[in-house]
């Protein structure tokens, strides 16, 4: 990190809290940054001439006569196609041994772009999976997180997502990504020979966690250089976002701010849509569609950091161990794509959205027939049958080890319904009827 | 608010978007200020004054924001402009044309025209040379896609005027004087098309508020049949995410009988709006058969944009609701979700260190929202005519617990709750409306019943009751079921199951995404509710639980092909006669 001739040394530091430190200085900006014995930190609030700095590495061992040096910047990153195949930490410095990227210096955490000069989102994007590209197919610009307890694949289904999505540029943001999961993802990509299209921004466990906050801004703003300027497709992988939440409500706390629901800062809801927000559909072709994980806690969704996500996100895809069939499913009752409209039986085959429907409700009606066998009350010969198809879309389709195609994915679920109920039991248009049911 | 020079003052403190100015003069509560920045000046409102320090909230990002820095007050509220031009605009929170802002990404401190300044109207005088006048009064008129757009006396001025020139007929820009008008002492004023208002103060040029009668047809069959709205009503959509508010209220303000539409994007996701900004061009009206962008506003706040502006915008909104009701027409004002509105408040309370309320919402929050709410309403003009804002709001409850603030204040200042439940959206039944917990409070107003019974038919509501009534029962029916067992129960409860599941297909489900089926006018919804009911009174013969389960699936999806077919077609017809050859062999 820089520092510059004449630059003006505070060496006084009257307050210092975990994680932020309180100093008198003048001239300073909002949201500036400033080294603080060596250290990263960004000015979170002024009075008068107290200026208060969130420390991201954390105040152990800062003394009161630290020096203290204002960059007179915002965060900023280098953007450049150097940018590509390389991997950084959330100060946006190489931590692959690699030189300094050179490029234009770009502030992150910018503006957003204006709602009429987004173009709708419309182009299908094919995983493979059919609990995705059957029941919430994906769309370039869109945002979706992953709900899924800490013990769920996730990372394993998002990178296979990601190298089947034909993006010309992945970005991951890794944040309190474990040391195994890094490295993980880091042979996945290159063992696909696809590590030239990846640029990676990681904060892991060893680092501190506050350091987490930059890593979205980070990682977005590499994005819109590529989507933007470049006008590529690009794909940001966001893992994990609860971790990034926790990192939030700790520099809250240390601010003395009320909490509002599960301890969360009052901004929570803000601070997520401003990251997710910068998904977007350019007029141009360019595209940032932003695929996050939330971890949950025992599939409880109504703790304020997925419900919140819930609400700002265009759908979820919530990831569950189906003990039936013995394989981790795309939960067709949990998740949602909301852009899926937009694409479902115009760049998939016609009978889309009625097939996709009637396997749901079909489904629906296996959990009530379970309900009643765990009740232990007779099951009617209907029941029997949704529980056996019930097990055959689990294996066949809602599993997250697939890799088939739409029309692959739309013959499998004629075939159940024929192998298992009547025409009118299946309630689809006729027209569709009279077309697949063969 | 009159002063002769401007209050000016300095940046002292920033805490994100909370600035505090000392102050070298008078300043207003929610006057509005100018702090001057390296690129460019941010606007702010006062929100709190203690001595010469007086609390702003900037409507932008404060990153730079030094101390020191200049700020300049403007001796008036937040205030929108008002005059022709309005329909089919994007606007940000504060009114601010998006499209004529450049570049791809927002540049904080852009502020631009709400109205077109060269742009010509066909004008039409109302009132004549001689007219005793007040706020409100009609001037002229100019033609604006298709509606009357009524040239006012500006809402600002006090007493009685009298008409001393009107412009002959023809064609001005909105800021070429079309009337002047002299006060009680004989001062002439000087009147264009254009006029500006204070989006916190309610407009009430207008003569008395009535209590609403009249249904506002919405084509949405769960709404119109089991739970109408009325024009001037107030109604709340409060659910879980993911059941669906946004098809509901993209539905709503597609299909709904109003004059103008005013859609309020508060913080939520911009590629709906974008969507609405796509489809609306393309779609048309189908009252006026003019393209359904002509009757809109959109007032777009996504989440990203500043949070400040996110509270203003859904007064910018109703304050364009009132100007266009003020001209005799019917609004139908829509804000997406006003949950987002009271975290704004949230957010700006906490910065402020103020003792919170639940949830650390603020302790006002259910005076702040029942005085919106209030805005709404059917009025009756000074001069007779009458002009209507439906208010329908969503919420979104944390966690989906209905329990919170933010629900429990909605709930005390709407008339109509339209509750979305999650089981219903998780087995796909949408609208996921829940047709027993939700209600319609104008349903017991005898105003509201005489007018249903007088246009849609004798009998209608006792229809809808016994709809009501033939829902709960094959609820408790099903927990009956549920507890024991198939063939724990007599077969009479699995008739009204299957009788409330009838319902609950035909009627209370519609696809917003069929063509046909996402609007069902009221001669439709009242002949297919007859039609169903008519069955549920058949007496059936059957075998077994599972011989009744299997007729009533095919009568369902023959009911359900009836839907989806255009109304009165052969298809439509074809199908009807099948289902009564279905129903002759079944009955005794």
């Amino acid at each position: 990190m820089e520092t510059q001739a004449f630059q003006k040394i505070y060496t006084k530091i009257s307050n210092l809290t975990k994680a932020t430190i309180m100093l008198k200085a003048t001239d300073v900006g909002y949201d500036e940054m400033a080294l603080v014995h060596g250290r990263i930190g960004q000015v979170v609030k002024i009075m008068g001439d107290n200026v208060v700095l969130q420390i991201f590495g954390g105040t152990e061992g800062i003394p009161t006569n630290a020096e203290v040096v204002f960059l007179g910047r915002p965060p900023q990153l280098k953007v450049s196609d150097q940018l590509a195949g390389r991997f950084f930490n959330a100060f946006g410095d190489p931590i692959d041994g690699g030189p300094e990227v050179e490029g234009k210096i770009v502030d992150t955490g910018g503006p957003s772009v204006n709602p009429v000069r987004r173009a709708q989102p419309s182009q299908l994007i094919a995983t493979g999976i059919a609990g995705i590209d059957l029941n919430n197919s994906l769309v370039t610009g869109q945002k979706i997180p992953f709900f899924a307890d800490p013990d769920q694949p996730y990372n394993q289904v998002m990178a296979n997502v990601a190298l089947r999505a034909e993006a010309d540029k992945i970005i991951l943001g890794g944040m309190g990504l474990s040391n195994d999961d890094y490295l993980y993802f880091k042979n996945v990509f290159d063992n696909a020979g696809a590590l030239d299209r990846i640029v990676s921004f990681v904060n892991t466990t060893e680092d501190p966690p506050v350091e987490r906050l930059l890593i979205p801004d980070m990682a977005l703003t590499a994005a819109e250089y590529f989507a933007h300027e470049k006008q590529e497709k690009v794909l940001v992988l966001l893992t994990d976002m609860t971790l990034f939440a926790d990192a939030l409500s700790i520099v809250s706390n240390r601010m003395d701010q009320i909490p509002s629901k599960d301890s969360m800062p009052g901004s929570l809801y803000s601070d997520l849509a401003r990251i997710y927000e910068k998904a977007v559909q350019f007029p141009h072709g360019g595209s940032i569609t932003i695929i996050a994980v939330t971890t949950l806690n025992g599939g409880d969704i109504t703790h304020a950091i997925p419900d919140n996500t819930g609400y700002i996100t265009e759908g979820q895809l919530f990831l569950r161990m189906d003990s039936d069939v013995g394989k981790v499913i795309v939960d067709p009752f949990r998740s949602l794509s909301r852009l899926k409209q937009l694409v479902i039986g115009t760049q998939t085959r016609e009978d889309h959205p009625q097939v996709m429907n009637a396997a749901i409700r079909l489904y629906a009606d296996a959990a009530n027939a379970k309900t009643k066998q765990d009740n232990g009350f007779d099951l009617t010969d209907y029941d029997e049958r949704t529980i056996k198809f019930a097990k055959e879309y689990a294996v066949q389709l809602l599993a997250v080890d697939l890799n088939i195609d739409t029309v692959e994915m739309l013959d499998r679920t004629w075939q159940l319904f024929k192998d298992n109920f009547s025409r009118e039991e299946v309630v689809v248009r006729q027209e569709f009827v009279d077309k697949y049911w063969k | 608010m009159e002063r002769k020079n401007k209050t000016t003052g300095t940046v002292a403190g920033i805490i994100a978007n909370l600035v505090i100015v000392k102050v070298d003069g008078p300043v207003a509560q929610n006057e509005i200020g100018f702090i001057y920045h390296p690129e460019n000046k941010l606007m702010a409102e006062v929100i709190k004054i203690t001595g010469d320090n007086v609390f702003v909230q900037v409507f932008e990002s404060t990153r730079g924001l030094k101390i020191g820095a200049k700020v300049e007050f403007e001796n008036h509220l937040l205030e929108v402009t008002l005059g022709p031009g309005i329909l089919s605009r994007n606007y940000d929170g504060l009114q601010n044309d998006l499209d004529k802002m450049e570049g791809v990404f927002l540049k904080r401190g852009d502020y631009t025209d709400p109205l077109d300044r060269e742009k010509k109207w066909d004008w039409t005088p109302i009132a004549k040379k001689g007219d005793k006048v007040s706020a409100g009064s009609w001037l002229g008129e100019v033609p604006e896609n298709g509606n009357p757009h009524r040239i006012m006396v500006p809402f600002k001025m006090e007493g009685v005027y009298t008409v001393k020139n009107i412009v002959e007929a023809g064609s001005y820009i909105v800021d070429d004087v079309i009337a002047t008008v002299s006060d009680a002492e004989g001062n002439d004023i000087q009147l264009t098309m254009v006029q500006k208002w204070p989006v916190k103060v309610a407009i009430k040029a207008y003569d008395n508020k009535p209590r609403p009668f009249k249904l506002l047809e919405t084509g949405i069959r769960t709404m119109d049949t089991l739970n109408p709205i009325v024009e001037g009503g107030t109604g709340f959509i409060p659910g879980p995410f993911g059941t669906g508010k946004t098809v509901l209220q993209h539905a709503i303000s597609k299909y709904a009988e109003a004059d103008i539409v005013i859609i309020a994007a508060c913080g939520e996701r911009a590629n709906e709006v974008v969507e609405i900004f796509t489809e609306f061009p393309e779609l048309e009206d189908p009252r006026t058969g003019r393209k359904l962008i002509e009757r809109t506003i959109i007032i777009a706040n996504t989440s990203n944009m500043p949070v400040a502006a996110r509270e203003a915008s859904v007064y910018t909104a109703m304050t364009l609701g009132e100007y266009y009701r003020s001209m005799g027409l019917k609004v139908l004002l829509m804000a997406d979700s006003t949950s987002r509105w009271a975290q704004a408040l949230r957010e700006m309370s906490n910065r402020l260190e103020e003792l919170p309320g639940p949830d650390a919402f603020p302790m006002d929050l259910t005076a702040i929202i029942s005085s919106f709410y209030a805005r709404a309403g059917f009025v009756y003009l000074n001069n007779g005519e009458s002009g209507s804002i439906t208010f329908i709001g969503t919420v979104s409850p944390a966690g989906g617990n209905l329990k919170e603030p933010v629900t429990e204040s909605t709930r005390k200042a709407a008339r109509c709750f339209y509750g979305l439940n999650q089981d219903r959206a998780d087995s796909k039944r949408y609208p996921a409306i829940d047709p027993i917990d939700s209600y319609s409070k104008y349903l017991e107003y005898p105003e509201v019943q005489s007018y249903l019974l007088e246009r849609i038919g004798e009998g209608w509501l006792d229809k809808v009751a016994k709809t009501k009534t033939l829902l709960l029962r094959g609820r408790e029916a099903m927990e009956q079921i549920n507890i024991l067992g198939d063939d724990g129960v007599p077969m009479e409860f699995h008739e009204r199951f299957w009788n409330s599941e009838l319902i609950d297909a035909v009627i209370l489900q519609q696809d917003s995404f069929d063509d046909v089926d996402a609007n069902c006018p009221m001669p439709r919804q009242k002949y297919m509710l007859e039609k169903v009911l008519d069955i549920t009174d058949k007496k059936f013969t059957f075998e077994t639980f599972e011989d009744l389960s299997g007729f009533f699936k095919r009568i369902i999806n023959h009911l359900k092909q009836m839907n989806y077919a255009e109304w009165d077609s052969d298809k439509f017809r074809n199908y009807e006669a099948e289902l009564e050859d279905m129903m002759k062999e079944r009955l005794n």
